[in-house]
């Protein structure tokens, strides 16, 4: 009932054209070299924005500043209109970060790293999670102690959270490292059914992105 | 019925806090059971460095029963601290503590989890092996009780002071000595008011004032070390 009302009232539509992240006026500085500096940008729902620059540009720096990982910066970052710092437990709870290290326990099997990065955000249960696998092209392996596969199966175990998660921001570093053709076409759906549906998501690579959506480009070395 | 389902589903299925606490714990548990090796070590380092004193220091059942208790406490410490790495070391390597710290849960009880988890695989079969040693110390049959009580009040916050820490050293590169620098200075209190009480339980004398001072640092430490670890593993991926 009052999804309907919302759906018409005047505070959806300003929802609607309002930006899910938004970064005001960053500066980053690393070893007395500036990385960014009045660093502004928007992302919007539907969107994919593609954070590019050489090698030591900051880009994984910018992903973990926007995160809340790291604090040695300048500026303002809101999720939904808010300050993160002012709602952290609300903006956590609609982001999803897959960084350089995947966070992929190579003791455990597949189905044990997902229960366990999913029980800190959404339940599933072990037929999502066989699902998830199947989908990043992992079936079968459900039960498969990490350590015994190749480092792109481990990275396909991380993306499987993406199914996992309800989050509405993906924040991903260089998720294109290890995987082979297939893997990058699946992930590339992933993106753009993502996108579609409403999240967003932001990512650095060097590879070339192709996703059949909005994609918006991030340029570091144009700052600083 | 909601034809765009995405504002719903994303604050419909929240996990509680005590569900991901339970996970993380049980994480953490399996892991340890899955390296054996991390499990043993321990407890058979606690056995060797006992096993030495009556070697080294002298053999006669008097001489023994005077340095019994010290000598199992500082042993409990030190095995307390050769497993302190295991904590956040291999979570930090490989992502997960990132994970942990961009759960939408409180980090206090993450932390809380883990450190459960070590004291469980660490701490306790320390405390349950102890009377075996204690009777190879030639320690007075009714220290016993007091030398497991005191362990079992005194190896958490051995547990839970290190993990500070660790959170702190997490990120350095080598660490070498710098753990025990941090850590073995803040357990003295409990390592002294242990080793007393065990020495006074073999004289007869009371141990109330023991046993209120432990649970006191215990109750201390359970609600705030997990803070400040949890501080500390925020500067220790910056």
């Amino acid at each position: 009932m009052s999804l309907s009302a919302a759906a018409t009232s005047p505070d959806a539509q300003s929802a609607a054209v309002q930006p899910l992240l938004r970064a005001a006026a960053l500066f980053c500085e690393r070893d007395e070299r500036v990385l960014f500096s009045g660093l502004d940008f928007s992302l919007f729902a539907g969107e994919v924005m593609q954070v590019q620059g050489s090698n030591g540009s900051g880009k994984t720096t910018l992903l973990r500043i926007l995160c809340g990982l790291n604090s040695g910066y300048e500026g303002e970052i809101f999720w939904l209109g808010e300050d993160i710092d002012d709602n952290r437990e609300g903006f956590l709870a609609s982001l999803l970060y897959i960084g350089h290290r995947v966070g992929v326990n190579k003791i455990l099997t597949a189905r044990e790293n997902l229960r366990w990065s999913s029980a800190l955000h959404t339940p599933v249960t072990d037929a999502d999670i066989d699902n998830a696998l199947v989908r990043v092209g992992l079936a079968g392996y459900a039960d498969v102690t990490c350590r015994n596969m190749s480092a792109g199966q481990q990275q396909r175990v991380s993306l499987a959270r993406l199914l996992l998660s309800p989050a509405k921001l993906w924040v991903l570093d260089e998720p294109f490292t290890t995987l082979d053709v297939h893997g990058v076409k699946v992930l590339e759906t992933l993106l753009a059914e993502h996108a579609g549906q409403g999240g967003a998501v932001l990512v650095t690579t060097h590879h070339k992105l192709d996703v059949p959506c909005e994609l918006r480009r991030l340029n570091l070395d144009k700052q600083g | 019925m909601s034809d765009q389902s995405m504002p719903v589903q994303n604050s419909a299925a929240q996990v509680s806090t005590f569900a991901a606490f339970r996970a993380t714990l049980r994480r953490d548990l399996l892991i340890a059971l899955k390296r054996r090796n991390d499990l043993l070590n321990p407890l058979m380092f606690f056995l060797i460095v006992v096993s030495l004193f009556p070697l080294g220091v002298s053999s006669d059942p008097n001489e023994l029963t005077r340095i019994a208790a010290g000598t199992v406490w500082v042993s409990a410490l030190l095995a307390s601290m050769l497993s302190l790495d295991n904590l956040f070391r291999a979570d930090y390597e490989d992502g997960s503590l990132e994970q942990l710290l961009l759960s939408p849960q409180p980090l206090y009880f993450m932390v809380l989890a883990k450190n459960i988890s070590h004291w469980l695989i660490s701490g306790l079969p320390v405390v349950l092996l102890s009377p075996l040693l204690a009777y190879m110390m030639y320690l007075p049959a009714d220290a016993y009780w007091t030398l497991v009580f005191t362990l079992l009040l005194g190896t958490p916050v051995l547990s839970l002071f290190g993990a500070i820490g660790v959170a702190l050293t997490v990120g350095l590169g080598s660490r070498g000595l710098i753990l025990a620098v941090i850590v073995l200075p803040l357990t003295m209190p409990v390592l002294i008011i242990g080793a007393k009480a065990v020495a006074d339980a073999s004289l007869g004398l009371p141990l109330g004032m023991h046993y209120a001072l432990l649970g006191a640092i215990l109750a201390m430490s359970l609600s705030l070390a997990p803070l400040a670890s949890a501080a500390a593993l925020r500067i220790s991926v910056n």
